[in-house]
């Protein structure tokens, strides 16, 4: 299966000059990274191509890095029944600049490219029916952003006297507690209180002592 | 005519006749509004539809009613606090979905089960298919009108969730498959009442056969209804049932198998015609398939540990937490802290009963996913309701969603 995927992505670098940007093969599963723009190229490549025939589009999804100058990836899974190989394909993008829309090659983008929206925000140009899927009517936001609370900002009840669902600012009983559970001593980026001391002093002992 | 009728009345002149055509009442579509609550929906499905007469021009179903944000979710727990959740998204085939975020988490940390743990894994695996498919079975002679035969697959149900609650303790939200095997060994004499299933249940599947597959009026509802080509298929990303039926001969136990599935003897059912009928008969035949399976999985049950034995991602027996001050502290750091898994990303898909149910995980070598999407087969299924049902006629809406197999706990997440 590696050997497949490895030359897999050897003809797709040679066959794409340019536009794949990088490829890894790890866990034996092929992922290239794509300019946004080439992305319909790409991908009716991979789906036309003899050597290729990926044409099940499995999935479409979003994941948000906010540190990032351009934060989101936008991830496409496709499956080649015909090869029995599955390859990832990402590209990046940010808040404005909109990915070309894959519905033209594939009908089932549709409804993943919606939700990439919904939860993200991504723009999709050209899509043909980019409206919320999974969020409420008229909801505000896109929840699975990484700055989005996870308890939302509203909350919903029924309103006797209003005889209507009302909208109101989300009221915490408790509040939210996010447990840091990162054991100190393995695994752990954050310096704990103190600890620039012992670094320092070892830092002005090593200078001191040559 | 105005002779023969004798009232002399002369022909009216042109213009009062495009007069008389632009106020004569204009004839458009009718948008009707389909569920959420609506018994045929398959739960809280809310379709708008645009009819011409009783012909379906325009489908839109408009799902998230039940969105409960599980990505987000699973996002703030630990990944041992993240499988409940995938129980939770298709209720009718939890194990299944456990299955994929259990592989997806082995995968990325290099782990793998003992071999009685995966054939453990497999066997509830396809009592999990046979739980899914009976429930669409019956669920889908219900919409169309047969009553008994959802009686009667509701009876063996029971029996299949008891099994469930004997190995894991609930008969729904089973909470079993945990990365690195399953949480607990099978209790004594389970596997003897599930071999005895095994016998009585085929009888059970050519009841409800006898009353659907050649009943004239389930016919009449499903042959030749929502049709699918196979090329169709692949484009809407469809999978499982609804792609075999299409005549496609894809099945990922058998193409990428995962776990003990590789030693397993099964065939694969595949439909020729890629209508409702087809896929009804596409999953009948699958539940045989894994009464087959499940023969073969306790036939070849071997012993030994269900999980892994490495304190740092399966918790030290009960025993030997008494005595040993290290177990304990695996143990408190298991459930407290979990396990760091290792940063990288994986897709790992396997075959739930509806098709295709994939897990795309982004770790970054913290106690918790970065991103777990979770790529749900009916989601793909639903949206190609419009594609289906453009020119079909009201009532067959209601087979061709049924056919599809759709629960919304995993499209809306």
């Amino acid at each position: 299966m590696d050997e497949n995927l490895e030359g897999l992505a050897e003809h797709l670098a040679a066959a794409l000059p340019g536009v794949v940007q990088g490829w890894t093969l790890r866990h034996g599963e092929l992922a290239i990274e794509v300019p946004r723009e080439a992305v319909l190229d790409v991908l009716s490549f991979l789906r036309d191509d003899p050597q290729c025939r990926f044409t099940v589009l499995c999935d479409i999804c979003g994941v948000d890095y906010p540190d990032r100058p351009q934060r989101f990836d936008v991830v496409y899974n496709l499956l080649s029944m015909s090869r029995n190989l599955r390859i990832r394909v990402k590209l990046q993008t940010d808040e404005e600049q909109p990915v070309p829309s894959v519905t033209g090659l594939f009908s089932a983008a549709g409804w993943w490219e919606r939700e990439a929206f919904d939860l993200y925000g991504i723009y999709f140009s050209e899509h043909p029916d980019l409206r919320r899927i999974l969020t409420d009517y008229g909801f505000d936001g896109h929840p699975l952003r990484k700055d989005f609370p996870l308890t939302g900002y509203v909350e919903l009840r029924y309103d006797e006297d209003q005889k209507r669902v009302v909208y109101e600012p989300v009221k915490l009983k408790q509040e939210f507690r996010s447990f840091d559970f990162l054991s100190p001593w393995e695994g752990m980026d954050s310096i704990l209180p103190g600890d620039e001391k012992a670094s320092a002093a070892a830092a002005e002992k090593d200078s001191k002592a040559p | 005519m105005s002779d023969i009728a004798g009232f002399g009345a002369a022909p009216p002149p042109a213009s009062a006749v495009d007069e008389e055509l632009e106020s004569a009442p204009h004839i458009r579509n009718f948008t009707m509004n389909f569920g959420p609550q609506h018994p045929a929906a398959h739960g809280v499905m809310r379709m708008v539809l645009e009819m011409d007469g009783e012909v379906i021009e325009r489908a839109d179903p408009h799902i998230g009613l039940l969105h409960r944000g599980t990505e987000k979710l699973i996002e703030y727990k630990t990944y041992l606090q993240a499988i409940p959740y995938f129980d939770r998204l298709d209720y009718v085939s939890p194990m299944c979905q456990e299955h994929a975020f259990s592989l997806a988490v082995e995968k990325l940390m290099g782990i793998e089960p003992p071999p009685r743990g995966k054939y453990i894994r497999v066997l509830f695996a396809e009592v999990t298919r046979i739980l899914n498919h009976l429930l669409n079975v019956c669920a889908f002679g219900l919409d169309l009108g047969a009553i008994t035969p959802f009686l009667w697959g509701f009876e063996e149900r029971e029996r299949l969730m008891e099994f469930y609650e004997r190995a894991s303790g609930a008969r729904l939200h089973a909470n079993y498959f945990r990365p690195g095997g399953v949480h607990m060994d099978l209790p004594p004499r389970l596997v003897d009442d599930i071999a005895s299933f095994c016998e009585t249940f085929p009888q059970t599947i050519d009841d409800i056969e006898h009353l659907l597959t050649d009943n004239r009026i389930f016919r009449q509802r499903t042959v030749n209804i929502g049709v699918l080509s196979a090329a169709d298929a692949a484009d809407w990303g469809m999978s499982g049932p609804m792609l075999r039926a299409s005549g496609v001969a894809w099945d990922l136990r058998r193409a990428q198998p995962y776990d003990a599935y590789a030693e397993m003897d099964f065939d694969v059912p595949v439909g020729r015609n890629g209508d409702c009928f087809d896929r009804y008969l596409v999953r009948i035949e699958e539940m045989r398939q894994s009464v087959r399976i499940i023969r073969q999985c306790l036939e070849k049950l071997p012993p030994g540990p269900v999980k892994i034995n490495d304190r740092k991602v399966a918790p030290p027996p009960r025993a030997e937490m008494k005595s040993s001050m290290e177990a304990l502290i695996h143990h408190f750091k298991l459930y407290t802290e979990g396990y760091h898994v290792p940063a990288g990303e994986t897709y790992t898909a396997v075959e739930a009963p509806k098709g295709e149910f994939g897990v795309y995980l982004v770790a970054d070598g913290t106690n918790r996913p970065y991103r777990c999407k979770i790529r749900a087969p009916g989601f793909a299924f639903l949206q190609a309701t419009e594609f289906l049902c453009k020119g079909h006629m009201l009532a067959d809406l209601v087979a061709v969603v049924g056919s599809m197999d759709i629960v919304f706990g995993e499209i809306d997440r």
